[in-house]
């Protein structure tokens, strides 16, 4: 017995042992990546919202981008940290309260990065995109970038939303691509009737459901962006528009139109059930675009299956080249940093890099400007950038146009919504109240 | 010994040994929370500058239906785990009674409390996935045609939640009955038992009074923790659909990093901080009782 006591003993002294010296040589490896920097090189630290688990070509591109720019700055290396979405946007809140943001670091348009200016944390970027990058972003993708004329961030993505389908299972039941929403919701019903799935929507998330309002909104709107004048005060947000739209959301419901339990779905969850030929129709937006492309990981037979069709118009009213969505991350400069010109320089070189090698490895559409006829693309990415081409508007997420407080408002109205919670009067009633307020 | 009394009595020693502790409460607790009082009454994005405005956070906090809402399921849940200490108690007193193999369901029950809480979200997930988890599959083999979606129905999400908290826990309560149990002199018991107690008896006028100081620390403890009680809720809901699930802690941490409303968040934190105050102070009070039981 005594015996046994002491060999448990000295297993658990090992045990620590073994992880207090994990721990040392931790230590040891950061202190000595710090010397390398304090030498004659400037270190700039960068953050980005890509690991290698679930940005897997996203990742590597970026160490690709930072390997270059280090062989061809030897004064200068990059101190990378990487971090899922959401725990990205609660470590860059923290640090920006402790003015400890990185030289380099990504941050999304509008709304999101107006206390960040505000607070005169991120560096004025016009003199990189004059000198540098001037005519190499699309069309108004710096729009959402700037704030009083002035650009705070360098867009790398710009991401449209359609509705992606299941073509294998359309065929089964001899169904076509919709063209209204009438179509669209005999499609609802006929699948229903069949037992499947129709539409995948992950709705914790919430912003998954803006944009499906968002959609309804825009197209019963027609010409007139509603929402978007709703939400820069120029409308009041209970314009009879957008309680349709509010309406036409709760008739989905009523026709079962979305997965079971949608609103405890987070959007991952409802993209496996897309994705695994479980539900017919998924609306996302084309930062997805490798996963019925290009990704590996993916199986060909899925893949091939997927296609996708413009939002329906509703009652014969709205333009299907009107387009939800809008830059996604893009690069800031921290305005306090110690190496801001370096800082600069990396921005500016990653920007350059950046477009071509989004479109042919990531696979996903840049804020750059690219030759796409000169590269060897997946038949369905070169009709979204048709598509993308021949877009007359592209509003805004809505979660992003807004204030962050008001954002959260609208999100949880959504899930409010969808869950039959309050009526279409109640749901703008309190938008127009929140909105008004700020 | 006498050395030990003599070095114990000294006022300077005990300060001395009590001062790194006192220091890291201090620096790590106390500041932070007179900080975050002292926030509470700024308007403050947490970036930029801020603003003093007195009490409005506070008193904005006391007509919001949202913090009253959460502050409602912070109670229900602490009310559901000082309930479920009783399961907890009579396991324990299952497993301490001797009967074979006590020591690996011992074991066993202590597993959750091994995982992390995001692993046991990510876990109950899966089981309340509405069409693939496990749990809609049995009730539909079952022949239960429409299961619920859990985490989806605002009227279930709030107790779907509570049944993993409560399955978290269960292993930490069960060891702590299950030493007090065993620390019961075996003499006691034996006495009982020759003058004819039956178990159930001996379990109810002998153990549990006997441990019942225990039983009421453990009360406290369930009910401050469930009060304060933020994991699994944010990573399997984030409070939805709608707030459904909110709780307290959810609800300042929602304000603070998602609105970005660090003023208000901080005054709903003060707020947390106390209320679970006064109901621990309640607490005590009600299960104080003078007469001290020793053996």
């Amino acid at each position: 017995m005594k015996l046994r006591k002491a060999v448990t003993l000295i297993g658990m002294l090992l045990i620590f042992t073994l992880l207090l010296a994990a721990c040392n040589e931790e230590d040891g490896g950061e202190s000595g990546s710090n010397e390398t920097s304090s030498g004659d090189a400037k270190s700039v630290k960068f953050m980005h919202l890509w690991p290698e688990g679930s940005s897997a070509q996203h990742y590597k591109i970026v160490n690709e981008i930072i390997a270059d720019f280090e062989a061809e700055n030897d004064d200068i290396t990059i101190d990378l940290e990487v971090l899922s979405n959401e725990q990205y946007k609660d470590k860059i809140t923290v640090l920006s309260t402790s003015n400890e943001l990185p030289d380099v670091g990504m941050t999304w348009a509008a709304g999101y990065m107006e206390p960040f200016v505000n607070g005169n944390m991120f560096a004025s970027v016009d003199d990189v995109v004059e000198s540098d990058l001037s005519d190499s972003f699309v069309e108004g993708t710096l729009d959402g970038f700037a704030i009083d004329d002035t650009t705070y961030g360098l867009p790398l993505e710009l991401n449209i939303s359609t509705v992606f389908y299941n073509k294998s299972i359309f065929e089964e039941h001899g169904l076509e691509e919709p063209e209204t929403m009438e179509e669209l919701n005999e499609i609802v019903k006929t699948l229903n009737d069949n037992g499947v799935n129709p539409i995948a929507l992950g709705n914790r998330d919430a912003w998954t459901g803006s944009m499906w309002y968002m959609y309804l909104a825009d197209r019963l709107g027609g010409d007139e962006d509603v929402l978007s004048e709703a939400i820069n005060r120029e409308k009041s947000f209970e314009d009879p528009v957008l309680i349709q739209a509010a309406e036409e959301v709760q008739s989905l419901i009523d026709a079962d139109a979305f997965v079971q339990g949608f609103n405890g779905l987070a959007d991952e969850e409802a993209k496996s059930m897309f994705m695994s030929e479980q539900a017919a129709m998924y609306l996302i937006a084309t930062w997805d675009l490798p996963n019925f492309t290009t990704n590996e990981d993916v199986p060909q037979e899925f893949r091939d299956s997927v296609g996708y069709f413009q939002f329906p118009t509703v009652d014969g009213s709205g333009d299907v080249n009107n387009y939800v969505g809008g830059p996604g991350v893009g690069l800031f400069v921290a305005e306090n940093s110690d190496v801001k010109e370096e800082a600069k320089a990396f921005a500016s070189y990653f920007l350059q890099q950046w477009g071509e090698k989004a479109v042919t490895e990531v696979g996903v559409i840049p804020a750059t400007k690219v030759d796409a006829e000169s590269l060897d693309l997946p038949e369905m990415y070169v009709d979204v950038l048709n598509d993308l081409n021949a877009a007359t508007n592209i509003t805004l997420y809505a979660d992003v146009q807004m204030s962050p407080s008001a954002a959260q408002v609208h999100l949880d109205m959504i899930q409010a919504l969808f869950g039959g919670e309050v009526t279409p009067e109640d749901f703008a009633k309190t938008h127009e109240d929140t909105l008004s307020q700020e | 010994m006498n050395i030990v009394n003599k070095v114990m009595s000294n006022k300077w020693i005990i300060t001395l040994y009590t001062l790194p502790a006192l220091l890291l409460i201090i620096v790590l607790i106390v500041v932070p929370l007179i900080l975050s009082g002292y926030f509470g009454l700024m308007n403050w994005d947490g970036i930029g500058a801020m603003e003093f405005i007195g009490l409005d956070n506070y008193i904005v906090a006391l007509q919001d239906t949202k913090f009253w809402q959460s502050a409602m399921h912070s109670f229900l849940l602490a009310l559901f785990s000082a309930l479920s200490l009783i399961a907890y108690l009579a396991v324990a007193l299952i497993l301490a009674s001797k009967i074979k193999g006590a020591n690996l369901f011992r074991k066993i029950y202590l597993i959750p409390m091994l995982l992390s809480s995001v692993a046991i979200a990510q876990l109950w997930i899966k089981v309340y996935n509405p069409s693939n988890g496990m749990l809609n599959s049995i009730l539909m083999t079952l022949g239960v045609n429409n299961p619920p979606a859990w985490l989806a129905d605002p009227n279930i999400v709030l107790y779907a939640i509570f049944v993993p908290i409560i399955w978290q826990y269960a292993g930490f309560y069960i060891l702590i009955y299950y030493a007090a149990l065993k620390n019961i002199p075996d003499s006691l018991i034996e006495a009982a038992k020759i003058d004819g107690a039956t178990p159930l008896q001996i379990a109810l006028k002998i153990k549990i009074p006997l441990i019942m100081n225990v039983f009421k620390v453990t009360i406290v403890l369930a009910i401050v923790g469930s009060l304060k009680y933020f994991d699994l809720i944010y990573v399997m809901t984030g409070g939805g659909p709608n707030g459904a699930s909110e709780v307290m802690a959810s609800y300042m941490y929602k304000l603070a990093f998602s609105s970005y409303d660090f003023g208000y968040g901080s005054a709903i934190g003060f707020l947390l901080l106390i209320i679970t105050l006064i109901v621990t102070v309640i607490v005590r009070k009600v299960t104080a009782t003078k007469e001290e039981i020793e053996y």
